[in-house]
């Protein structure tokens, strides 16, 4: 193993929202403060390709102060694993490098989950925030015909993302009943700026049909073009598109925490007041501790930063606006459910497991991940189960769990 | 901009574009195997599916939606290897 050790004294995980807010409230103390991130930019997928001219002011707020505070940043590289107390290792272009820290706050944020439907491995079907990062990273959806589907309030960002991009979006397909959606609006009157938000969104996307109790049931292709099969009311109708862009709402990454031992409850880092998990010298911040989109983690990053720092007033002072936007969280949680119905999309030929194609049809007569890992490779891919652990959750109600060490992939060499 | 080849072909990217981005606008969604043989393309877009990997300078496996484009990269895709085997076959 290369041996470069890197040691400070709050240690971060994750470059978005909630790792940045975190870096700058604990650099307060004066403190030697680095941030882990395993892409070349800072801001999260969130704010990917947005910090600098054109971004939002929270980001670039946050980007002066890292800057300005001198806090040690490390791009590019991914945690794999840990070898000692207050220790992990990373992967960098340039080998394994250790990361020795006091404290370490784990902002390592969320991914979209994804559900089996017989074409969605087909080319040209992306995640929704998953086309939304291709689009930022330079992918040009000008005159394209893209349908958006699945569940969740990052369905109509990335819509209207795409379509200031050039895109024509032919719906956005909700699973959603409609009676959830209005509670969900109604209950936004208690974060106006998210209802100006939400409005404003809305408005702008006039036009564009945005049926509600409504899924996506299959995708072929048919020529240059794809065809995907909406249920709506009971009917089926056809979309043809270039592109779909289909998400199912967000799940956290914990497989950092799960692997230190942090206590995990129904999917979530549990966390206390201070955003300590359950091992004194872990805290957790933002989508690992709930769902709760960049508000709720700029707060949680900022309550960790001062609490890794021991500087509790400041901290506690933050507690009631961090409580509203836990209540958000929770409605979010309420709105968005998975509907029983997407539990008959995936058919016996349907993969499940993208990197070791094992269709649903195999899957379907195991009793647990782990029996279903052993005999099939299911989640054994590079990906380690991060898509169809979800998928298999909802699908089988598996409890998913197993992480190992490597957590990530890891060149021979390097471990 | 930046000049990389994508399956032996010379492509012109903006600096900051990321090497999926790029395989994508040059008209390519083949960009690896599965495993029973599938085209497969990028789905998460943010490093955690594998779905995008590709050949980067003679190392596989390269995950194109981390990676930016850089000078004089060489790329190749899954689709590269239909196209030989088109030629061959």
């Amino acid at each position: 193993m290369s041996g470069t050790t890197i040691t400070t004294d709050i240690l971060i995980i994750g470059g978005g929202p909630a790792g940045m807010a975190a870096a700058v409230a604990a650099s307060e103390s004066g403190r030697r403060v680095t941030i882990v991130d395993d892409n070349p930019r800072l801001g999260g997928q969130i704010w990917r390709a947005e910090l600098g001219k054109n971004g939002s002011p929270d980001a670039n707020k946050l980007l002066a102060a890292l800057a300005e505070r001198r806090i040690d940043l490390i791009n590019n590289a991914q945690i794999f694993g840990t070898d000692r107390d207050r220790s992990l290792l990373a992967e960098t272009g340039a080998g394994t490098i250790t990361l020795g820290y006091n404290k370490l706050i784990v902002a390592t944020g969320a991914r979209e989950r994804f559900l089996a439907f017989p074409g969605w491995t087909l080319p040209g079907v992306f995640g929704a925030g998953g086309l939304q990062a291709l689009v930022k990273g330079g992918f040009d959806v000008s005159g394209k015909r893209i349908l958006v589907a699945g569940t969740g309030p990052l369905l109509l960002v990335v819509a209207e993302y795409l379509r200031s991009k050039g895109a024509q979006i032919a719906a956005i397909v909700e699973q959603a009943p409609v009676s959830k959606i209005i509670r969900f609006g109604l209950g936004l009157w208690n974060a106006p700026a998210k209802l100006a938000q939400g409005l404003e969104l809305r408005s702008r996307l006039a036009g564009i049909p945005y049926p509600k109790g409504s899924w996506i049931k299959s995708v072929r292709k048919t020529g240059e073009m794809l065809t995907a099969a909406i249920s709506k009311g009971g009917r089926e109708r056809q979309f043809e598109c270039e592109y779909v862009a289909c998400g199912f709402h967000l799940v956290p990454n914990i497989e950092l925490p799960s692997l230190l031992g942090c206590s995990i409850v129904q999917g979530f880092v549990s966390v206390d007041e201070y955003q300590r998990s359950s091992i004194p010298t872990i805290l957790a911040a933002g989508e690992p501790t709930g769902i709760g989109g960049v508000e709720a983690a700029l707060i949680e990053g900022k309550i960790a930063g001062f609490a890794s720092t021991d500087e509790t007033r400041k901290a506690e002072a933050l507690f009631a606006k961090r409580d509203r936007t836990s209540r958000f969280a929770e409605s979010l949680k309420a709105t968005f459910a998975l509907r029983n119905e997407l539990l008959t999309l995936a058919e016996a030929e349907t993969f499940v497991c993208r990197c070791e194609d094992v269709t649903f049809g195999v899957l379907k007569d195991f009793n647990s991940w782990r029996e279903a890992k052993l005999q099939t490779r299911c989640g054994m891919g590079p990906c380690q189960g991060r898509v169809c652990g979800a998928a298999c959750e909802f699908l089988f109600k598996w409890h998913v769990d197993s992480v190992r060490p490597p957590i990530f992939p890891v060149k021979l060499e390097n471990l | 901009m930046i000049e990389i080849r994508i399956d032996g072909k010379t492509i012109r990217s903006k600096p900051g574009t990321t090497v999926a981005a790029a395989i994508l606008n040059a008209g390519t969604d083949h960009f690896r195997a599965s495993v029973r043989g599938g085209r497969r393309g990028p789905l998460c877009g943010m490093g955690i599916c594998f779905e995008c990997r590709v050949k980067i300078n003679g190392a596989p496996g390269q995950r194109s939606c981390t990676i930016l484009v850089e000078q004089g990269m060489e790329i190749e895709t899954a689709a590269n290897e239909d196209s030989a085997a088109d030629s061959h076959g």
